[in-house]
């Protein structure tokens, strides 16, 4: 198996980094770019920016942001939010991301995965999901940060962008986003069982430990971790250790 | 001192912009280019590139550009192939059929193998982090861009093809994808490939192209 993946995910309204509870509630943290410099100097094996009310406003701010991110910081970079076109990903793309990550505008025009999977290739078309549990194994997939339900099941859904291109799968439980009680492993093992691509588990990070379970038991490639960074709970480097000495696979890094 | 000056061929393929910044935080200056008369003035250059082998090469011949790379190979100018630029140093490739490279270092472009070496399915792309060892064929790292680097270094993949040189002198470093050993770092003379990107790399990363800078 491939190393873990240890993701720093930053979470953005207008020029602030913000973290919230349930993807709502949100409280302004701070200088994106001053915590993504920090995580990037800790060893965080990706970025991911996501602009959590471009949907609702139909635009993207974070071009910028990543500009300036891109001068600094030399690991993979994830834009999200707003992305509604091959314009859009062309933009945010050359304001230095790496990949793409859609959701609204992907459920709203699922050819959309495919047109920038063709134009970038599907390892830049990330897939992103907003998934709330509706019943015994069963998730909803949300759109607009955890606001708006779209009756579509998170297995088909994923099984259907898989198949039209979509190259990751950044996976987010709504439910336990902002909760610090671990990931939804069950939701997790689902959606791993049944796609080829890496899936990276986001929400519910409490402490380093809560990794070791949703890649285990969970199967996912990579963990997208906020609040507990945010919040200073733990550095990348101690959640690394831990992941190490439990034995998983993780990147050698030493730091600088 | 003035900057190192640096070469990236610009052929629309891919984002440059990494590559560019990464050498620019490295110290160099950065010239994105596809005229032959810059490209051979050089002090260095880099290929990039990010996609398919036949679309890559297509758009290197639409620019009279494969020629104009043939040629720069003939003279003592370092050349540092980028990912899907790496391959494309190699006599030929398998992806959507045969398809002719620059055929700069003997050897062709093949799958990643889909299974592990113990029959497991394993994930296409190989896409993350995994460590650069000197392979057991190579001379070891020294007079290489990899010469400020330790064996165990990590960098970031991402790609579903690698390079087999015919000649094992010219892998200078591999990884290992589910048991099997996959070529990180090829080259021959002046001419050097990476399958992983140094621009996505942190600090490893940063430490080649420095070395590649002053080559």
């Amino acid at each position: 198996m491939m190393n873990i993946r240890l993701i720093a995910r930053l979470d953005i309204k207008g020029p602030n980094l913000i973290k919230g509870i349930h993807l709502e509630g949100l409280r302004v943290m701070g200088s994106p770019n001053e915590h993504a410099l920090r995580y990037y100097q800790q060893g965080a094996d990706e970025l991911i920016y996501m602009d959590c009310v471009a949907s609702l406003y139909g635009r993207n701010h974070l071009g910028d942001i990543v500009k300036a991110a891109a001068k600094d910081i030399f690991v993979p970079m994830t834009v999200g939010g707003g992305i509604r076109s091959i314009d859009d990903a062309t933009q945010i793309l050359r304001a230095g991301a790496d990949k793409v990550a859609v959701n609204t505008a992907a459920v709203a025009n699922p050819q959309l995965i495919t047109e920038i999977a063709r134009s970038f290739g599907s390892q830049c078309m990330v897939l992103s999901i907003e998934a709330k549990q509706v019943g015994p194994d069963r998730w909803e997939v949300y759109t607009d940060n955890g606001r708006e339900r779209t009756g579509l099941d998170v297995i088909e859904w994923v099984k259907r962008g898989v198949a039209m291109g979509a190259g990751e799968v950044l996976l987010t439980s709504v439910d336990r986003e902002g909760t610090r009680k671990g990931f939804d492993i069950a939701l997790v093992k689902a959606v791993a069982a049944e796609v080829s691509v890496p899936v990276i588990a986001s929400g519910g990070m409490g402490k380093p430990e809560d990794l070791l379970d949703v890649v285990r038991e969970g199967g996912a490639d990579a963990v997208a971790m906020a609040d507990i960074l945010h919040y200073k709970r733990a550095e990348v480097g101690e959640i690394r250790a831990v992941a190490e000495e439990a034995g998983l696979g993780v990147r050698h890094y030493e730091r600088t | 001192m003035n900057a190192p000056e640096v070469v990236v061929i610009d052929y629309g393929v891919g984002n440059l912009l990494s590559v560019q910044r990464g050498l620019e935080h490295c110290g160099a200056k950065v010239v994105l280019t596809a005229e032959p008369d810059q490209i051979f003035a050089a002090k260095r250059v880099v290929l990039p590139g990010v996609g398919a082998f036949d679309n890559a090469m297509q758009a290197l011949e639409r620019l009279n550009l494969v020629k104009v790379i043939q040629e720069l190979a003939t003279r003592p100018i370092p050349l540092l192939g980028i990912c899907l630029g790496m391959q494309l140093l190699l006599e030929e490739s398998e992806e959507f059929g045969i398809t002719a490279g620059l055929g700069l270092i003997p050897g062709r472009v093949i799958p990643v193998p889909t299974q592990t070496l113990s029959g497991e399915k394993q994930k296409i792309p190989h896409i993350g982090w995994n460590s650069l060892h000197p392979s057991s064929t190579s001379v070891g790292w020294d007079g290489t861009i990899l010469q400020d680097n330790s064996p165990g270094d990590a960098a970031y993949f991402v790609h579903s093809f690698m390079a087999v040189p015919s000649d094992p002198s010219h892998r200078i470093a591999e990884c290992r994808y589910g048991g099997h050993l996959i070529s990180a770092t090829i080259g021959r003379d002046q001419i050097t490939g990476c399958q992983f990107h140094p621009e996505k790399s942190g600090e490893v990363g940063l430490k080649i192209l420095r070395r590649f800078i002053t080559s």
